[in-house]
Parts: C-alpha cells; sequence; structure tokens
C-alpha cells in the first residue's frame, strides 16, 4: 500500500533579510506560516517547489515542508524545526513571534 | 595589543569593497545564491533558522575597550542590541540583514577588526588561552605566537581550499586552557631541558562526529622553525586529507586511518623542503610583534581594603572566591566576568554591558580585556585594591554573578534557537539547570564542574570534554537529550563516555538532579570533584542515579 502523503509547504529564507518564508497559492512569498499554499500531492509539490526555486533573486534555499492541518483548515508545522522557524529563538522575543500576523495560524 | 600596520588595514579595506561589490551582484541577480554563498562565508555571514549570522573574529580572544565599544555600536545599529560570544573566542551577531554587511564590515575595520576566515575551509581563528599574559602558571604570553599565525594564515593563497576547516590553538601554560589537544593543530609553548623555549606540537584533536585526543607530532619544535613545520603538516593534509566524505575530512581522520608515526614522517621530510623557502625564522617575526604585547606597568603597591570589604559583604566575598584567578603579579587578579546569570544564555552581552565592561576594562584592567572560550569575559590586569569597586560597578548591570567554573557556568551552543545545523536546542536546557540548581542552593555545595551542551554532533559546546555533556538530538520529532560523563579538555584531556540512552527535555532535569545528588552522596569528602569522583569510581553509580529502572531491575 503506498504510504499516505503528508502535506507539504514551501518555504525559503528572504534574501535580504533572511526571515522564514512561505509560498502561497497566488506563487507570492509570504511570512505567515498561516497563508501558505497546502499541498496534498507529490506532484502538485514538485511543481510549486520548482516555481518558487527559480526566484533566485529574492529567496535563498528553497524547500518542501512537512506540515499537518489544523481544525481551521490551515497549516502547522509537523516538526518542531520548522514550528522555531514559524515563532523565532526561544531565549528572547525576537523574530517572528513578535509578528502579530503569525499568532492567527 | 596588535596593531594593524598598513599592510593589514588595506588588505582588510580591500575585502570589505570586494564583498561590497559581491553583495551588490547578488543583489541585482548576477550572483546566484550558489555562486554567492562561499564568497559570504569566505567573510562570516551564514544564513541561519530565522536570519542572516555574522561571526566576527576575536583573534586569540583579546580586546580592548575600543574594540569592545564597536562591538557594541554594530549590535545597536545594525543588530538586535546584544552580541553572542561563542566557544572559539568570536563573537555572533545573530540579525544582521545583507545589505548592511558590507557596512557592519567597513565598521569593524575602523577599530582593526574583521570576519575573515571565521568560515569555511581554511585556517580558522586562532585560539589561545585567554589568561595569556597575565597568568600566574604562564610560561610564555603565547598571544605573538597566535598573531604571527594570524599574519601567516590569512589569506594564505595555498590554504584557501583545505579539504575542511583548521582550527589552530595556541597555549603558554602548562595548565591548558585553551583546549589545544582539540584541534587540528594545537601548541604548547614549552622549554626543554636545556631552558630553551620551543614548541610542542600536536595534531589531529577534535570533537563532533568522531572525537579525537591531539598526538603530539613534535616533541620540541625550536621556535625558528614554527611556520615551515606548520606549513609542512598544512601541505601534508591538504594532499593526502580525503575530499570524498565531508565527515572524513579532518586532519583528526587523517591522523587515525594512516597512524601518528607515518604522518610524523611526512611531516619531517616535508619540514626539510619548507625551511629551505622561509627566509626569516619564525623566532624573529614572533620578537618583533612581542613589542605590540608589552606587558602593561603594573603598580607596584599594598593591597588595600579588599578583606575589609569582603569582611562586609558576603556577595563580594563568594564573588571573589568564585570568579577572581592567581595573578603572576601578587597585588593584582585576573577577573573573570560571567556572561552566564543565572536563567540567561551563555555568552550573550547586551551593548550597554559591552560599553560598561570597556569602560572598566580602562579604568582597572590597563585597557585588556579576553574573552574565553568558555563564553565568558575577562579584565586581566586587576590591582586587587580595585576589586569592591570593580565589583560593583559590575553589579550595576548583572554582571557580577559569582559562578565561574560552577554548575550553572554552562558552555552552549545556539543550538536551534538560531543555528540551521542544530539537532535540538541548547540554551533552553542551560537556563534550566542554571535556574533549577540555583532554586536548589547547592551550587556551592557541588563545587567545580563543566556542564558543556551542544544541540548537534558538531559538538560546538564541546559536550565531549564536559565533566558532564549533554548532546542534543532529534529522535523520531521529538527533542533528546544524550548525556556523557568524565569528559575533559585540559591537559589531560579525556572524551566523555555516553552514559546510556537519551532524555527528552522534561526527563533531563530530574536526571541530572539523580546525577548530583549522587555524587555529592558517594564523593570521598567535600573536596572531591565530579570529575575525580567519577575517575574513581567509574561510571557504574551514575548510570544507576540515572537509570534507576534499570538499576532495580
Amino acid at each position: 500500500m503506498a504510504r499516505a502523503f503528508t502535506p507539504k509547504v514551501v518555504t525559503a529564507n528572504d534574501l535580504l533579510e533572511g526571515d522564514v518564508i512561505y509560498f502561497n497559492a497566488n506563487n507570492k512569498w509570504v511570512r505567515a506560516l498561516s497563508d501558505a499554499a497546502i499541498l496534498t500531492e507529490l506532484e502538485e509539490a514538485n511543481a510549486l517547489l520548482a516555481i518558487a526555486a527559480k526566484d533566485i533573486d529574492s529567496i535563498v534555499g528553497a524547500y518542501l515542508a512537512d506540515v499537518k492541518i489544523d481544525n481551521a483548515g490551515k497549516p502547522v508545522p509537523a516538526h518542531f524545526r520548522e514550528e522555531f522557524r514559524t515563532k523565532g529563538p526561544s531565549n528572547y522575543f525576537h523574530g517572528k513571534q513578535t509578528e502579530s500576523n503569525t499568532q492567527k495560524a | 595589543m596588535y596593531l594593524y600596520n598598513e599592510f593589514d588595514d588595506k588588505f582588510v579595506r580591500a575585502r570589505v569593497n570586494q564583498f561590497r561589490g559581491q553583495v551588490e551582484k547578488r543583489l541585482d541577480g548576477s550572483l546566484t545564491e550558489d555562486e554567492f554563498k562561499p564568497l559570504r562565508l569566505m567573510n562570516g555571514l551564514y544564513l541561519q533558522l530565522h536570519a542572516y549570522m555574522l561571526r566576527v573574529a576575536i583573534p586569540y580572544g583579546t580586546l580592548d575597550s575600543a574594540k569592545m565599544r564597536q562591538l557594541a555600536f554594530i549590535a545597536d545599529k545594525w543588530d538586535k542590541g546584544y552580541g553572542h560570544f561563542t566557544t572559539r573566542q568570536n563573537i555572533q551577531y545573530n540579525w544582521p540583514k545583507l545589505k548592511d554587511v558590507p557596512e557592519i564590515l567597513d565598521a569593524l575595520a575602523d577599530v582593526g577588526m574583521h570576519a575573515i576566515q571565521t568560515s569555511g575551509n581554511c585556517i580558522r581563528n586562532v585560539t589561545s588561552d585567554h589568561f595569556a599574559g597575565a597568568a600566574a602558571d604562564e610560561i610564555e604570553d603565547p598571544r605573538p605566537t597566535s598573531e604571527l599565525l594570524r599574519q601567516w594564515s590569512t589569506d594564505h593563497p595555498e590554504f584557501q581550499f583545505l579539504p575542511r576547516k583548521f582550527k589552530i590553538a595556541v597555549t603558554g601554560s602548562p595548565n591548558d586552557r585553551a583546549v589545544t589537544k582539540a584541534h587540528d593543530i594545537g601548541i604548547r609553548m614549552i622549554r626543554n631541558d636545556a631552558g630553551e623555549a620551543g614548541y610542542e606540537i600536536i595534531v589531529g584533536g577534535g570533537l563532533g562526529r568522531s572525537p579525537f585526543v591531539g598526538k603530539v607530532v613534535r616533541e620540541f619544535l625550536p621556535r625558528e622553525d614554527l611556520l615551515p613545520y606548520l606549513e609542512a603538516i598544512l601541505q601534508v593534509y591538504n594532499l593526502s586529507g580525503r575530499r570524498d566524505n565531508k565527515y572524513k575530512a579532518r586532519i583528526k581522520i587523517l591522523v587515525h586511518e594512516t597512524g601518528i608515526e607515518e604522518i610524523k614522517v611526512a611531516v619531517e621530510k616535508n619540514f626539510l623542503t619548507q625551511k629551505k623557502y622561509f627566509q626569516a625564522p619564525s623566532d624573529a617575526l614572533v620578537s618583533a610583534i612581542e613589542d605590540y604585547f608589552i606587558p602593561p606597568k603594573l603598580i607596584d603597591e599594598d593591597v588595600k581594603g579588599l578583606e575589609e570589604a569582603m569582611l562586609k559583604n558576603p556577595a563580594l566575598r563568594s564573588f571573589v572566591d568564585t570568579n577572581i584567578e592567581e595573578h603572576r603579579v601578587p597585588e593584582y587578579a585576573i577577573v573573570s566576568i560571567s556572561l552566564k546569570p543565572i536563567g540567561g544564555t551563555p555568552g550573550d552581552a547586551t551593548s550597554e554591558q559591552m560599553r560598561l565592561i570597556a569602560d572598566l576594562a580602562e579604568k582597572y584592567s590597563h585597557d585588556e580585556i579576553r574573552i574565553s572560550h568558555e563564553q565568558n569575559l575577562i579584565l586581566p590586569h586587576v590591582h586587587k585594591s580595585d576589586i569592591p569597586a570593580l565589583y560593583d560597578e559590575l553589579k550595576t548591570l548583572g554582571l557580577a554573578t559569582a559562578n565561574i567554573g560552577l554548575v550553572s557556568d554552562i558552555i552552549a551552543c545556539p543550538g536551534m534557537d538560531y543555528c540551521a545545523l542544530a539537532t535540538a536546542r541548547s540554551i533552553p536546557i542551560a537556563q534550566e539547570i542554571s535556574t533549577r540548581f540555583n532554586e536548589l542552593k547547592l551550587e556551592h555545595e557541588i563545587g567545580k564542574i563543566k556542564i558543556k551542551i551542544s544541540g548537534c554532533i558538531n559538538a560546538c559546546g564541546h559536550h565531549h570534554v564536559g565533566h558532564i555533556g549533554i548532546l542534543g538530538l532529534d529522535k523520531a520529532g521529538i527533542e533528546n537529550y544524550q548525556i556523557t560523563l568524565g569528559g575533559d579538555g585540559t591537559q589531560n584531556m579525556t572524551i566523555g563516555e555516553r552514559a546510556g540512552p537519551g532524555f527528552s527535555a522534561e526527563e533531563l532535569m530530574p536526571a541530572l538532579e539523580r546525577l548530583i545528588a549522587a555524587y555529592l552522596d558517594i564523593r570521598e569528602n567535600d573536596d572531591e570533584t565530579f570529575l575525580n569522583t567519577y575517575r574513581r569510581l567509574g561510571q557504574a553509580p551514575f548510570k544507576a542515579a540515572l537509570y534507576p529502572e534499570t538499576a532495580d531491575a
């Protein structure tokens, strides 16, 4: 039996700021995971990653990250590393956690 | 303090301008990330989890107040008002923007600093004893030798693309505070039976995935031969070190796989050739540099007021007991400033703290500051009469924590709070340990102990040489912490032994409490340190404390 495909999002770091970014359904980079396009099939995921990765003038290191889908249908991190990327460091209130829009997810 | 000459200054400025051009080309799209990445790394710029990180070299951990104030200025202007001092005597900024980095590098060049060779497969920032030039047990100041190595290795055309990074440490004292045996090359300044000054050369030490204690490749190297000899080692490594596998590319693997005897033969043979190419003997080059490291003129004055102040203030006494080391001049002290406040992030200093330390260095320590690989700061030349006043001033910004060498003086790498390579977080573990043992009020009873935490197998937190080492891993999507015991980073370097299965973050602190309680229970007397108890009794009683279920079964 084929293994169920773990939903994914396309993520990268912004070239200028280094900040964590996600690719949305309109092929635009956004700052919040909750705004990212959820990819539920392998082909779809690879196709969007290929488009995203072409954007070399504004991003660094695009890849597919596993997500879970919450009750509101929004993506949430499947792994603790990705969870930290949505928040910022745990020792200071710095990074994404200071931006209110990331709290919506 | 070494001062940049015209050559140094021109070189660093030229590099800044090159990098400015490279950043512009990256931003306008004419360089891809694959092309740009090695260039930014050569200038100390990493991309981490949440932002860029700039690693600035502090050669052999020596700073003056002007440099420290500039580091504070950079933290305020281009970062978030703080910096992180690392186990390699560097400082890291966690939040710079790419477009600002050339300006930051210019600001560093203004005070004779740079970020060159703080990354990449080249010879990295040369590290040394943080008590250099001040310690009572020192044979000779290791900094002139370290500075010569900085000059020799900076932009060395043959060694810019080594199989892997290459780290050199120098100590001038028999009590090794520079962890020389865990470096690619460790250099110990020694004297032979005839009283002549020379170096013992150690090769192939390292921590990381495959930890090794360095081996002596030359027992006594005359000082004049230092550069050709090091060049000979580097050439053997450059040609024979593995390039097929990143994890087997360090010189420690070459030494391990080839055997030290065969390496010795190859190095000695190559050395005879290299020696012909070096016109100036290395000792003459070191002597020329020594002028920059003339010891400060210390005042010949009896100690006044310290005893009385300690009698009045037990907190000051406690500070003197833990944070003061013996200076070569009895009226003076080496004062360690702990960057490990209870519950804080090991190695972090705010810009305000940096400025205060700069002021205090000027006022009390002949304008000298050191960074230790244990992520603390040092004022190396403080007259003992000044200690009470210094202590009061340190207290104003939370810099008077009296815990050097104790359970809360923890080395921790940035871990997964910042680092892209990390497999788990380190900082929250360090915060929890220091908070918990402070609550238990056990710190002084436990006494001297070194806890070192790494957030991945690369071991930036030196966990292999911690009396208690903690390694954070990703175990099936959950942070998991392995404990090693009995490590030692001194001249008696020992790699710690893994105690058993890892612990979740929640299980770790109770396990450490059991471990420490067992130690307090089984030590011979109050003076027997954790490490010595471990050496006397072996792992069994400690293992039983860590894994009580297994012990009962």
